[in-house]
């Protein structure tokens, strides 16, 4: 594989084709999950670390699999995937973990994963199937980061919160406090705000790209008339 | 030489802005009653809520790159901000009604596209996004009849929420006769003695308030300006509903008239449901909307979590009014019956 096509594996993931924003999939964890910075981090992290391991996996079995049995295989494989990465984090993130309670062993149903594995990794090599699991994990978890930074600095009025589960007792020091003495704003926490928050982000990516193609067709249109004068 | 028009050939009688003027003369009457019983709280709200709404009106259209005359003096903004003002507690600090109605105007009507458009009720999404996100706030009803709580204690306390000297914040709120009924019943008191030991005052200022709103929405009925099904299936359904539960059950259930004169049932019925975008529009339609709203405001003010549910019933029957519609389309004349 050449350079170019990991250029387009990454902005397919951060941006162009992102699993949140364009794909609009995984929306039960993202909307749950997305009330403070640490616990979309957390849930992020962990589903990226998923779709790296299944994709890798996807793709190096993917000329052993019969066509007709390969979703109940893929499942398999994501299924125990998220069974390691669940005993992990109890092992290491014990309370992150009950934070994140339910969330984590759904992430077997977080349809992004599945849709990588049958659409990317089961029809590409290793390195750029691992390589697209880890663009598409970090585009998922930057859109959980986004919307949980906008809900715990509107709920809360801190960010940050809780920063010592994941990165030990010096995290404390980690967590900033927006407003001293803030009523805190309960709808942004709520359901809600999950759905009105992603509805913004999802309004502002679509702007930036119709400004873009906006610029660039002004540019295709100018050129000519250079070429001509 | 004459121009041969299309139909309708009779100019129609009620442009919005019209609709909109006529709305906003009917709610005086009540609007005054506040006055005499809650002092100056309501009208400071009513007047951060109409500079908000206009300011967030103008914002979103020229946002959306629309012509703001046309859509600026059309008036519904300024009843939305009305109304929401109307349903505010009277010390509510002058963020509650800003965020109230830029949510209204801004997410409620212009995200969905506009007047016309909007699915739900603007004044209603605000209101009960701020009893969901600031439940101590939205609780904050100054007693009637409270006299030395002078128009300056009340802007002081909107815009800073400074109480005045040697009051607290438990000594000048009370709870609403709904509210008072709701945690009284809780307590294993009886409708009797909690009607007794409240003070009487309170309760008249509510059913005056809310003969206001009667008289003023007949007014809206009479001019043509709402139509009589709406407020009619509310009301009726609502005191057929409270009557068969308290009939059995006088000291554990409120009495019908109860229901009717307190709280917002009649600014409701008449005003916030009979909103012509987010209401049902064909005859039978609007029946079934009216008493699903009736119903729901006696299942939430009995059952549910909050002791008034306008707001709420009202909304859940505006999720519904799309299927309502479509299933109560009237026969097109000449069409067979099946």
């Amino acid at each position: 594989m050449n350079s170019p096509a990991y250029r387009q594996i990454i902005n397919e993931g951060l941006w162009s084709n992102n699993p949140a924003l364009v794909q609009i999939l995984g929306l039960c964890p993202l909307l749950a999950v997305s009330n403070t910075v640490l616990n979309g981090l957390g849930l992020g992290l962990a589903t990226t670390l998923t779709l790296v391991a299944s994709n890798a996996v996807v793709s190096l079995i993917r000329r052993w699999v019969r066509p007709e049995i390969r979703i109940p295989v893929f499942v398999m494989i994501i299924a125990s995937v998220v069974t390691v990465i669940e005993l992990m984090m109890n092992a290491w993130f014990h309370e992150l973990y009950l934070i994140l309670g339910i969330f984590i062993p759904l992430i077997v149903t977080n349809c992004t994963i599945i849709a990588r594995a049958e659409s990317f990794a089961s029809k590409n090599a290793l390195i750029p199937s691992v390589a697209d699991g880890l663009f598409m994990g970090l585009g998922f978890t930057l859109v959980l980061l986004l919307l949980g930074t906008m809900r715990e600095a509107i709920g809360f009025g801190t960010l940050l919160s809780h920063a010592e589960l994941v990165f030990g007792p010096g995290g404390k020091a980690l967590t900033i406090t927006l407003w001293e003495h803030y009523r805190g704003y309960l709808l942004a926490i709520l359901p809600p705000g999950a759905f009105l928050g992603l509805g913004f982000i999802i309004a502002i990516k679509n702007s930036i790209d119709r400004k873009r193609t906006r610029k660039t067709q002004s540019v295709s249109v100018a050129q000519p008339e250079v070429a001509n004068g | 030489m004459a121009v041969l028009q299309s139909s309708p050939h009779t100019p129609p009688q009620n442009s919005v802005s019209n609709m909109m003027v006529a709305v906003l003369y009917a709610l005086i009457p009540g609007t005054l009653v506040y006055l005499y019983f809650f002092g100056w709280g309501t009208i400071i709200n009513m007047l951060i809520a109409l500079l908000t709404a206009v300011a967030c009106e103008a914002l979103m259209l020229k946002l959306r790159q629309r012509p703001l005359r046309p859509f600026l003096m059309d008036g519904s903004a300024l009843v939305t901000a009305v109304l929401l003002a109307l349903a505010l507690p009277t010390l509510a600090p002058w963020w509650l009604t800003v965020i109230g109605t830029a949510f209204g105007i801004i997410i409620a009507k212009h995200l969905y596209g506009g007047l016309g458009y909007n699915p739900f009720n603007p004044a209603m999404v605000g209101y009960a996004m701020l009893l969901i996100s600031f439940p101590r706030e939205m609780t904050a009803w100054l007693p009637s009849g409270i006299e030395d709580f002078t128009f300056l204690d009340s802007l002081r306390y909107t815009l800073f929420e400074v109480l005045p000297h040697g009051r607290d914040y438990d000594s000048i709120t009370m709870a609403t006769p709904l509210d008072l009924v709701k945690t009284q019943l809780g307590l294993d008191h009886t409708m009797e003695e909690i009607i007794g030991n409240s003070r009487g005052l309170f309760q008249q200022a509510w059913g005056w308030i809310n003969l206001m709103f009667l008289f003023g929405g007949i007014l809206l009925i009479y001019m043509k300006v709402i139509g009589w099904r709406i407020p009619l299936a509310i009301l009726v359904s609502l005191f057929v509903i409270s009557t068969l539960f308290a009939i059995p059950d006088p000291d554990l259930r409120p009495s019908p008239w109860f229901h009717l004169f307190s709280g917002a049932t009649m600014l409701g019925a008449f005003f916030i449901a009979t909103d012509p975008v987010t209401a049902a529009t064909t005859p039978r339609g609007q029946f079934i909307y009216g008493c699903g709203i009736g119903i729901l405001l006696y299942v939430i003010r009995t059952w549910g979590g909050y002791p008034d549910g306008v707001a709420f019933a009202v909304l859940l029957m505006n999720m519904a009014v799309p299927t309502i519609d479509y299933y109560t389309q009237p026969r097109v004349f000449g069409e067979e019956r099946d």
